[in-house]
């Protein structure tokens, strides 16, 4: 009898669901790590905001978000990741994928997508792999689209900017026309054209590479590393670490006091628990990042403190889901449906100002990269803060600074 | 560069002492294939976290609470897991894997994938022949030489370690002798865990702690052990500092290279099991005696 009535009520209430109309986004990522965690969080914030506004115009009707979560745990394992995206399209019906971080899991995760035919908003791995499939194979990629962060080519002409205003810093500041550079780069995918790249074009830039190291991402020791660096006497140690070895490395040089300075990409840098991690020895490591109490665009001051003040942390590139939502929300009020097909031109010519960029797309589906647009920010850990300096021109900026000597 | 390779081997050698001290008393002189060795080893820097970080004990007593309760936690995970299959080395093996594996998932469940950092017991850089080491590396070296001397002295001065040799050595005999071998087992793993632990609350404030710490050490400790001789606490001391020295040259020799360090300790192991099965100071193998 109990049974009976709990059926009635299950299909009673699946019922109203589907009358109501509901767009249902999956948001993949590793959701025990921080990554997944603000995938999670930037959507959340995305669906409460538009569904208290009554939800999206599609043609007519007012539908409903439902997030769906599939936890890829792609830091762990690739099998896991694709998984999940098995997992959310065929069980759970997921009309949109969003989310992503491990460029080796994302790959693996595209095709899945691509071959049911769904749209992809990529809002984590950066390997320009993702978007030359769509130039390569059109008809198959084109539901593919990154949102954050720009590819791995354009993270490289964000960083060499950033570096070229430290370079300048240094030179002022030291009194030395060819600064040293250290290259500490984990040994995976992502890092391999960016290293490519700064080993040709920084003695261009007037700098000497001294060396290069390729610690495991997972490395929790690089004291052999640093032994190395500082006997190479490198002024700035250019890091290009997504893992762990990100927290080791600013806390063993924080240790050592260490007169170089760290800039690159590190995603540990990146999270509010980084002091913490370090045992408040990471200072003056710098990181290129997305967010921070800057006007990157009129959005991105407000996002972050209701972010603060929902999560108690601040947001890592990875809530850029919440940009990924508002796209997909923009596309279907605009073409009126939630057939993929018809959204993907919709999405080609869309311009979309977010809360971490002002995103426009190429014909790979690659964010058009552009300074105080895409190109992202500089930050660096300063006395326990995430202070943001680059770029300079953005209201909110601070000066950078280096450990004395 | 030479000095560097020397001091910095060095001191790595010294964090691998300490960690394999106690997996060389548990595999090397036990024969008791603990792979959750260094899942105790990681829950104690958590417990060690907690304490210092979260409830602000101090770091004298959040060490001891650490110790004392991860010690009792492998009493407890002896009897309910280990005891019973002790008489098959692949069940004790198998057992002890899915046992890590529950405390990782625990862990991740519990703190989340979040790397979290301890804070240093010792501040401050020394500088040894233009090498800067952390203070708290330093404190780690003088740790492990005690731990050292401690190990050997329970095993080599004492009843209790004349019976942890004993039973090591033949089961059986050392039953038919009167002593209870589930007894000393168990002691045996209680010190060990102990040891493991000391580590965790010791080593963990240079490394991150996260749910997965345990593997990469226990990868390390099962080379050094091997490459040192099962059942030589000299031989874990020599193999120890043998791959803290062989990593440094690989670091500094190849610093394109240094992700192989961990490839090139195991590479090792795998040739001095080829070459010399009894590894640098160890006995023959069980069915070779």
């Amino acid at each position: 009898m109990l049974r009976s009535f709990l059926i009635a009520a299950a299909l009673a209430a699946a019922s109203a669901a589907h009358a109501q109309g509901t767009v249902k986004i999956a948001i993949l990522g590793p959701m025990a790590f921080v990554q997944g965690e603000n995938h999670w969080a930037g959507a959340e914030m995305a669906r409460d905001e538009i569904n208290k506004a009554g939800g999206v115009a599609v043609g007519g009707k007012k539908m409903q978000i439902e997030l769906i979560r599939g936890d890829t745990n792609e830091i762990q394992s690739v099998p896991d990741a694709t998984n999940a995206t098995e997992r959310v399209i065929t069980r759970d019906k997921a009309d949109f994928l969003i989310g992503g971080f491990r460029s080796e899991a994302v790959l693996a995760m595209q095709e899945i997508a691509m071959d049911h035919k769904k749209i992809f908003l990529g809002a984590g791995a950066a390997d320009a792999r993702l978007g030359e499939n769509v130039e390569k194979n059109y008809d198959r990629y084109k539901y593919w689209f990154r949102v954050t962060p720009t590819k791995s080519p354009d993270l490289f002409r964000s960083l060499m900017a950033v570096l070229n205003s430290i370079g300048d810093q240094i030179r002022q500041t030291l009194k030395k026309e060819q600064p040293k550079v250290a290259l500490v780069a984990e040994k995976t995918v992502w890092t391999e054209p960016i290293l490519k790249g700064l080993q040709a074009t920084l003695p261009k830039m007037k700098m000497e590479v001294v060396g290069t190291w390729q610690p495991s991402a997972l490395a929790t020791d690089v004291t052999a590393e640093l032994s190395a660096i500082e006997r190479a006497e490198a002024d700035i140690v250019f890091t290009l670490l997504s893992g762990p070895v990100g927290i080791s490395l600013g806390r063993q040089m924080g240790e050592r006091n260490m007169k170089a300075v760290a800039f690159g990409i590190n995603v540990e840098g990146q999270k509010d628990e980084f002091w913490a991690a370090t045992a408040g020895k990471g200072n003056y490591v710098a990181t290129l990042d997305t967010y921070a109490e800057v006007e990157i665009t009129p959005k991105t001051i407000p996002f972050v403190r209701a972010f603060k003040e929902r999560y108690k942390k601040s947001p890592t590139y990875n809530a850029a889901t919440y940009d990924a939502i508002m796209v997909l929300r923009a596309a279907m009020e605009q073409a009126g449906t939630t057939d993929a097909d018809k959204l993907v031109p919709v999405l080609e010519k869309m311009e979309h100002v977010g809360t971490g960029a002002t995103a426009s797309w190429d014909k790979r589906h690659d964010l058009i990269w552009a300074v105080g647009r895409t190109a992202g920010i500089g930050v660096q850990w300063q006395d326990g803060k995430k202070v943001p300096f680059w770029p300079p021109q953005v209201k909110g900026m601070q000066p950078f600074k280096m450990p004395s000597r | 560069m030479i000095q560097d390779i020397l001091v910095t081997g060095l001191v790595n050698g010294g964090v691998y002492a300490l960690l394999a001290v106690g997996f060389s008393l548990i595999f090397g002189v036990a024969r008791i294939v603990n792979i959750a060795h260094t899942a105790f080893y990681m829950l104690a820097a958590y417990c060690f976290y907690m304490l210092l970080v979260k409830v602000g004990l101090g770091f004298a007593l959040s060490g001891v609470i650490a110790v004392a309760a991860v010690t009792l936690l492998s009493v407890a995970c002896y009897w309910l897991v280990i005891e019973p299959v002790r008489e098959h080395e692949a069940a004790v093996l198998i057992a002890t894997i899915a046992l890590a594996l529950v405390f990782q998932e625990l862990m991740l469940f519990a703190f989340g994938g979040h790397y979290l950092g301890i804070p240093s017991t010792l501040d401050g850089v020394a500088s040894v022949a233009g090498v800067s080491i952390p203070y708290q590396r330093l404190l780690i070296l003088v740790v492990a030489a005690l731990m050292l001397v401690a190990t050997w002295a329970l095993l080599y001065r004492t009843r209790l370690g004349l019976a942890i040799r004993a039973t090591a050595n033949d089961i059986e005999v050392a039953s038919l002798m009167g002593m209870n071998v589930n007894r000393v087992a168990m002691a045996t793993v209680a010190i060990s865990v102990a040891l493991a632990a000391i580590a965790g609350v010791v080593v963990a404030p240079v490394f991150v702690v996260d749910p997965f710490m345990w593997l990469s050490p226990l990868v390390t400790m099962l080379a050094i052990v091997v490459l040192g001789g099962l059942g030589s606490l000299k031989g874990s001391l020599i193999g120890a500092l043998i791959i803290g020295y062989v990593e440094a040259i690989t670091v500094f020799a190849l610093p394109a290279g240094a992700f192989l360090k961990g490839a090139v300790a195991l590479s090792i192991m795998v040739v001095v099991l080829l070459v010399r099965p009894e590894g640098l100071y160890g006995v023959a193998f069980e069915e070779e005696r």
